[in-house]
Parts: C-alpha cells; sequence; structure tokens
C-alpha cells in the first residue's frame, strides 16, 4: 500500500516536471537565443547557455528596426483601449444591473448576439470605414474601434448582479446623485472585477495582430507584435538575435503586469480569450 | 428584483429615468458604429462587388465564386483537420495536468502552477517566432534532439504533413496551460470523497482519472471546447507567422485564405461572404457541443 502510493507520487511528479520543462523551455531559448550571436544561436549542438551579445543584438535591433517606438505604440495603444473598455463597461453594466429602463432587454441581447461573433466578419467593413474615416495608419485606427467590447459590458453587468441593491437605495436617500453612487459606491467595490476586465483586454490588445496588419502600413505605427512579424518577412535577412531580443522585450510588460496582478489574472483569463 | 429607479417615481421624467441611457451611452454609440454597423455592412457586402468605393448588387456570386473555388475547400479542410486532432489532444492534455496539479500527492504546486500558465502571457506572433527558430530545419534544436535518437531531420517547413503537425504542436504548446487552469478550477469543486471512496475500493489512479475525473468534468471540458474550436476556426496569425500558408497552401487556414483574399486581392465582397459561411459555421459548431452534452451546464 504504502510502495504503491510513493510509486503514485513519484508517477505524479514526472508528469509535472515534463510539462513544466516543456513549458519553460521555449522562454528560456528565447532569452538565451537574445544574448547569442548569430552562429551561436545556430550552432550544432546548440548552446544552451547565455552568451554576452544581448546589447549588440539590441544595438542592431534599434538601428534596423524602430523597436522603442512599437513598443511605445503597444503599451499605448493596449492602455488607452484598457482604461476606456474598463470603465465604459462598468458604467454600461451597472445601468443593465441596476436600472429598469425601456429597451434593456432588447439592447443588451444585442450585446450577447455580437459577443458570439467574430471579429473577422468585421474586417472588411471595419477597413472600409477606415479609408472613409481617413484613419488608415493612425493611433484613431488602432484605438477607436476597441474603446469598448461587449463581453466588457456582459461580464461587468454579471459582476454588479449581485451588488446589494440597499447600499445604492441608502445613498440615494442621504441625497447621493447617480453619478456619485457609481463612483464612490459602486466603482470601489467592483476593483477586483475590473482588474480582471483589464487584463484580458491589456492582453488582447497587445496581442491584437490581423487588425493592425491591415490598417498600419508606416515603420513608425508598427505595434510590437507587427513589427516581429515584419522582420521574418519573406525578402527580409532574419537575424535571429535581434529578433529575440524584441521578443523579450515583448514579453517584459506582460511579465511585470502578470507579478502585480497575479491574484486577478486567472479570473480574468477564464473570461476567455482566442486563437487569431 | 428591486430596481433603484421604482424608489421615487412621481409620473414625471426625473434624473433616474434619464441616468441609465445616459450610463449606457458611450457604449452603445461606439457599439452600433463599430460592431452593428460593419456586421450589416458586411452582409451587404457579401451581396456585392466593390470597386473604389463603388457597391454593385451581384446576388449570389460571390457565394458561388467562393464555393467553385478549391482553395476555399481546402482551406476549410485544413481548419477542419487541425481543429478535429488538436483540441482532443490539447483537452485531454489539459485534464491529465490539472488533475497533477489537483492531487494531494504533489508538493510545489504554486510554482508547477505558475510554470503551466507561462505560455499564456506570450502573444500569439512572438511564440510563433520562438517556435520557427526551434524548428528550423537544418540547424534547429528539435531537429538536433530528434537527431540523438537517430531520426532524420523532420521538414517541418517544406513538408506539407509536417507543417500541420508543426502548427498543432504549437497550439497545443501555447493553450494547454490555459485550459489546465479552466479545468483546475473545476476540479476543485469536485468532492474528495469521491476519490477516497475510489481509492478504497482498489481504483488505481488511471480507473479514477476516466470513472471520476473525466465525468464529472463534462461541463468544464465542454466550455473549453467550446472555446477551442471558436479559436481554432479563426486560427491566423501561428500559420501566417510560421509557415505562410505553405507549402503549396497546406497550411492556409480560412481566416488566412479571407484575408488574402480580402487584402491580397481586393476582393471585398468574396471576403465578406466567406466570413458569414465562417460565422455560420462557428453558431453551428457550437450548438451542436453544446446540445450533445445535454445535462451540462455552461
Amino acid at each position: 500500500m504504502h510502495m504503491r502510493q510513493e510509486f503514485n507520487k513519484l508517477l505524479l511528479l514526472i508528469v509535472a516536471m515534463v510539462g513544466v520543462t516543456i513549458s519553460i523551455f521555449p522562454f528560456y531559448w528565447m532569452f538565451t537565443a537574445s544574448t547569442l550571436t548569430e552562429s551561436q544561436i545556430f550552432k550544432v549542438p546548440p548552446t544552451l547557455v547565455p552568451g554576452t551579445n544581448f546589447f549588440e543584438n539590441l544595438d542592431k535591433l534599434q538601428n534596423a528596426w524602430p523597436v522603442w517606438k512599437a513598443l511605445f505604440n503597444s503599451i499605448f495603444v493596449s492602455g488607452i483601449t484598457t482604461v476606456t473598455t474598463v470603465f465604459f463597461s462598468a458604467l454600461a453594466g451597472f445601468a443593465f444591473a441596476k436600472y429598469q429602463f425601456k429597451g434593456r432587454e432588447l439592447l443588451f441581447f444585442a450585446v450577447l448576439l455580437i459577443m458570439m461573433v467574430p471579429t473577422q466578419v468585421m474586417l472588411v467593413p471595419m477597413f472600409i470605414i477606415m479609408m472613409n474615416f481617413d484613419w488608415i495608419d493612425t493611433y484613431y485606427a488602432l484605438i477607436i474601434p476597441f474603446l469598448v467590447t461587449p463581453f466588457g459590458v456582459f461580464l461587468m453587468r454579471q459582476q454588479m448582479l449581485g451588488f446589494p441593491t440597499e447600499l445604492i437605495e441608502a445613498a440615494r436617500i442621504d441625497g447621493c446623485k447617480d453619478l456619485g453612487i457609481f463612483f464612490k459606491i459602486v466603482l470601489p467595490t467592483m476593483k477586483p472585477a475590473c482588474a480582471a476586465l483589464g487584463i484580458v483586454t491589456f492582453m488582447q490588445q497587445w496581442g491584437n495582430f490581423i487588425w493592425p496588419l491591415v490598417v498600419i502600413n508606416s515603420r513608425e505605427m508598427y505595434t510590437l507584435p507587427l513589427m516581429l512579424a515584419m522582420m521574418v518577412q519573406p525578402g527580409q535577412v532574419v537575424q535571429y538575435g535581434p529578433v529575440m531580443v524584441g521578443a523579450v522585450l515583448g514579453l517584459i510588460p506582460m511579465l511585470l503586469l502578470f507579478l502585480l496582478f497575479q491574484k486577478h489574472f486567472v479570473s480574468g483569463v477564464f473570461s476567455g480569450s482566442v486563437k487569431g | 428584483m428591486v430596481y433603484v429607479n421604482k424608489l421615487n417615481r412621481k409620473g414625471k421624467i426625473s434624473m433616474q429615468d434619464v441616468s441609465p441611457y445616459l450610463f449606457i451611452s458611450p457604449f452603445f454609440i461606439l457599439f452600433a458604429v463599430f460592431m452593428l454597423y460593419p456586421l450589416v455592412y458586411s452582409l451587404v457586402l457579401s451581396f456585392s462587388e466593390w470597386r473604389g468605393g463603388e457597391i454593385n448588387y451581384v446576388g449570389l456570386a460571390n457565394y458561388q465564386q467562393l464555393f467553385t473555388d478549391p482553395l476555399f475547400w481546402q482551406s476549410l479542410y485544413v481548419t477542419g483537420l487541425i481543429l478535429v486532432i488538436q483540441v482532443p489532444i490539447m483537452l485531454l492534455l489539459a485534464t491529465v495536468l490539472a488533475t497533477v496539479l489537483n492531487s494531494n500527492l504533489l508538493r510545489f504546486k504554486g510554482i508547477f502552477r505558475l510554470a503551466f500558465f507561462m505560455p499564456v502571457l506570450i502573444d500569439l506572433v512572438t511564440y510563433s517566432l520562438v517556435f520557427s527558430l526551434m524548428f528550423n530545419e537544418n540547424y534547429g534544436m528539435i531537429n538536433q534532439f530528434l537527431g540523438l535518437f537517430g531520426i532524420e531531420p523532420i521538414r517541418w517547413f517544406a513538408d506539407g504533413f509536417w507543417a500541420k503537425v508543426l502548427i498543432i504542436v504549437a497550439l497545443t504548446w501555447r493553450w494547454t496551460g490555459y485550459n489546465t487552469i479552466i479545468i483546475l478550477s473545476g476540479l476543485q469543486n469536485v468532492p474528495r470523497d469521491l476519490y477516497e471512496s475510489a481509492n478504497i475500493d482498489g481504483a488505481g489512479p488511471v480507473t479514477s482519472f476516466f470513472k471520476i475525473t473525466v465525468p464529472m468534468l463534462k461541463p468544464v471540458i465542454l466550455f473549453c471546447a467550446i472555446l477551442s474550436t471558436i479559436g481554432t476556426l479563426q486560427l491566423f496569425a501561428e500559420p501566417y507567422v510560421l509557415t505562410g500558408g505553405g507549402p503549396r497552401n497546406e497550411t492556409t487556414t480560412v481566416i488566412l485564405y479571407l484575408y488574402d483574399k480580402a487584402f491580397g486581392s481586393f476582393n471585398f465582397g468574396l471576403a465578406s461572404a466567406g466570413a458569414y459561411v465562417v460565422t455560420t459555421i462557428i453558431a453551428i459548431l457550437s450548438y451542436l457541443q453544446i446540445r450533445m452534452s445535454k445535462g451540462g451546464e455552461i
């Protein structure tokens, strides 16, 4: 009996270790490759210890590509859309959860319906709209279509359904205005939900690839993933050292975010994201 | 349920009747312009020919062209094949890993959980780049590693079969941890004593896994299956970066095909028709998956 338990323990440990190695290894190789020269990266057998070439690779990268601008663009675009999505979703979610008004069911149904539709359906008409607005290759195209998401409203409404209505009534009797109730009472208690929604939104915007690929032409407007994809296009001389430096730089904001909001990360990620 | 603004109703319009509309208006204005309108616009485009801003009604011509293009069918086939192979493998792996993480016998669970979660943090383009480096046909470490076992270098990019395998491997790496975390939360709701009594009855870990874990997790696995199905049907970044849809379009997914039709040859009508076909497929598959598992709640 004891033997069997020990054996099971060992089996679990082995499965877990194999899983961890496979999960972590590409990251390790990405960091390592960013510190190696091109010939070290492609050496047989492979170089598995970090080298000393990181700053040379960084130099090559920033001389050939607008990496800092791309990093800024990614942070700027993802940051703004995250803040507005969370704010407007909380506002709309509050109305849907705690007010009775004409058209409420119908409007919320529309939100649910659009949530199910893959964003690619909108790709062509959105592109035409951007052309008509003359927004191609600008921040407007990267930001304005994503200021709100139906999913955000859905999530916030779900969270706010549980908020005690008595609290709101009490505040109203005390003379608090609707907007005051939202800012002073509802929003502060919704911080965890806001954090979770914020994380998903930021991740989705950061990883948004097909849209920047469609609306951005000039190098100065690249987001970081777009720049990295352009670095390996056919016709480019691909230098993997600098590419991996770019990859590392792009991962750092996400790692920082993860360390800061670890607790909310998991609950946020439940809410779903898609390959794309 | 008590609604806030039922409190002081005096028959005239007060601030409280207007507030909800004010609260939802920023969302709905943007929602209408950038989601509802494009959705309808896309439907109109799918029955039209678009030329330099001019839209001419062409009836079903786009759909006809789409359904007679062998490449469209091939891209659907490729997407379907990846879906049918990758999603079950991933969900099985995720369930196994979640079970391992949930076991009382395993120590350092926090660290393991963190490690499995890591791939969720990386964006799709970046991990595709790392994979294209690791799977390089001549010098990549994967082929070198396989060489240790006497396996000839695999032509990951030049051979259609292996290119599909490469995409499946990449997808599995990126998304297994994500599904593991979701399934783990479902597992924590499975009563422990079920396992204990099974253990007393002499059931080993493998028996408990298939007789208790999998059935109890049906609703959660269904949720993961639907999300993964929707995600796989929209597969784009990985084939775009890793294989470019090649060789000979053998990894061209349906969204890659539509992207190429729209922005390679500016055939907006055809691309819109295709987008509606894909949406319909997604809707039907999601519906079937929910139906198939009647009794399970999402």
